[in-house]
């Protein structure tokens, strides 16, 4: 229960949630975004978000798709994670968001809810960044189709009244060899100490990261490293482990040494993975 | 609005309740409608002693606002009549002071419908979402056994 109350709009049409959106920030209402809700349920009651009027998008038709259009696979912003994972039409991605939370809470969670999280792991953006996707966003300016990579820096940089609708794959990727793993302080449920994310392209090797730095990314400097021909596995993790992006994490799940610690087994596995061929 | 009056389909019947927009499923099951099967515990997504089924699917009755369940089949604990779980936990002694048991049993009463044929890692999978503090775990996992082979 909340100790506040808001407003609830179930908008069922893009161009109804961003004129509501619109509205409702001129009234001074502090509008927000409503998709598994799980944000606002659960840091509301100790106060530490707060909103006048909730704006439920999952009504919306294009937020619900689920299909493969020509080469590429639409995902709707406000599938729940457990529905993505049930149909498993991109098994990194039902990989990845099969370790956010537990099964029941993924009943609720969603894609889109989980990418532009306020909580910093935001696991489910890992397999986009990878697969160099495509996003769809709703907003005043009417929709746009962006390149992940240019609206994904640590965020989904959105501009007031925008948010996001779909995610765009294309299918080589996401037939590409994977490999996912989080692991976790302890246990098998609860937040990562890391994630690690690889795919295999083009005889390249990618790699995105959770848990890692406050916030998740995907690194061309690391994957330079790795993907260094000619060297030992060893050498080639230590090459990434040098150009690491900052700060790293140091907090009640992992010291900063230990998670470097972590990562240098797991980029290790991913070579193993992956790379079998020239893992020495 | 910051106060709805909506109807909601719990257990195969209709209740008209009026609620704030702010107020949980769990919240309006128990407060509202007299349905204390579902049990309050962390309010936070952790414990899954409030889980409910709606339409089929486990759900945390604390992570749901009750005017998010409009137009939805909401089953609680109250609605399973004598479900092959309920034995079955009772059979094994799968549980000890209660509070967690409704939450597990519509957890698994899900799981034997969406996966009559499941194996061990989804079981897993799925019961890692509610927690014991007495430890029935072995004896859970055995009531969950017990129905899925008679399936
Ligand atoms: C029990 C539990 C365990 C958890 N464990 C993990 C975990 O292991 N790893 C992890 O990463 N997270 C975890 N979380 C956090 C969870 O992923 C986040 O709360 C996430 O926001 C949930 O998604 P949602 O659909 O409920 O989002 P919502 O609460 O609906 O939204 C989250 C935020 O994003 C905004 N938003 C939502 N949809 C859009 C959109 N389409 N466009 C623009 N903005 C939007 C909202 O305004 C809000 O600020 C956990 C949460 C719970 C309750
Ligand atoms: S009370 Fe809902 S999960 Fe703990
Ligand atoms: S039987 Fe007591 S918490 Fe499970």
């Amino acid at each position: 229960m909340l100790p506040f109350d808001f407003d609830y709009y179930k908008p069922e049409t893009l161009q109804e949630a961003v004129e509501l959106y619109q509205y409702l920030d001129q009234q001074g209402k502090q509008p927000m975004v409503f998709s598994g809700g799980t944000e606002l349920i659960t840091l509301g009651r100790i106060d530490l978000a707060y909103t006048e009027a909730v704006i439920d998008i999952k009504w919306i038709a294009e937020c619900k798709v689920m299909q493969v259009s020509g080469d590429h696979l639409l995902l709707g912003s406000t599938l729940t994670l457990t529905q993505i994972e049930e149909a498993n039409l991109f098994p990194l991605l039902t990989k990845t968001a099969s370790e956010v939370a537990d099964h029941s809470a993924r009943g609720k969670i969603t894609l889109g809810g989980n990418i532009c999280a306020r909580i910093f792991y935001r696991e489910a953006v890992l397999p986009f960044l990878l697969a160099d996707s495509q996003v769809v966003i709703a907003g005043p300016d009417g929709g746009k189709v962006a390149a992940i990579h240019d609206v994904f820096h640590e965020e989904l940089k959105l501009k007031r009244g925008e948010f996001l609708v779909q995610t765009a794959t294309e299918s080589r990727f996401i037939r590409a060899p994977f490999f996912s793993v989080k692991r976790r302080q302890q246990w098998e449920t609860g937040y990562p100490l890391i994630t690690v994310a690889a795919l295999k392209i083009d005889q390249e090797l990618r790699v995105a990261i959770s848990g890692l730095c406050p916030f998740p990314f995907r690194s061309k400097e690391i994957e330079a490293a790795i993907n260094k021909s000619g060297q030992s596995a060893t050498v080639r993790v230590d090459g990434a482990l040098a150009v690491l992006p900052k700060p790293i994490l140091n907090d009640v799940e992992g010291s900063a040494e230990y998670r470097l610690f972590v990562l240098r087994n797991l980029l290790i596995d991913v070579l193993a993975a992956l790379d079998g061929a020239r893992f020495r | 609005m910051q106060s709805h009056t909506i109807t909601l389909n719990i257990n195969e019947e209709s209740h008209i309740v009026t609620v704030r927009a702010a107020d949980t499923l769990l919240y309006t099951l128990r407060g509202k409608l007299g349905l204390t099967g579902a049990k309050p515990g962390c309010l936070n997504g952790d414990c899954g002693a409030c889980t409910v089924n709606v339409d089929g699917w486990p759900m945390k009755s604390c992570l749901m606002l009750a005017v998010e369940a409009v137009g939805k089949k909401v089953t609680t604990i109250e609605g399973l009549k004598k479900a092959p779980i309920q034995q079955a936990f009772i059979e094994n002694f799968a549980f000890q002071c209660g509070y967690c048991t409704p939450g597990f049993i519509m957890n698994c009463h899900s799981l034997i419908e969406q996966h009559p044929d499941a194996d061990d890692r989804t079981i897993k999978e799925w019961l890692e979402s509610n927690i014991c503090r007495c430890t029935s775990y072995i004896e859970i996992e055995q009531a969950v056994k017990s129905v899925l082979k008679k399936k």
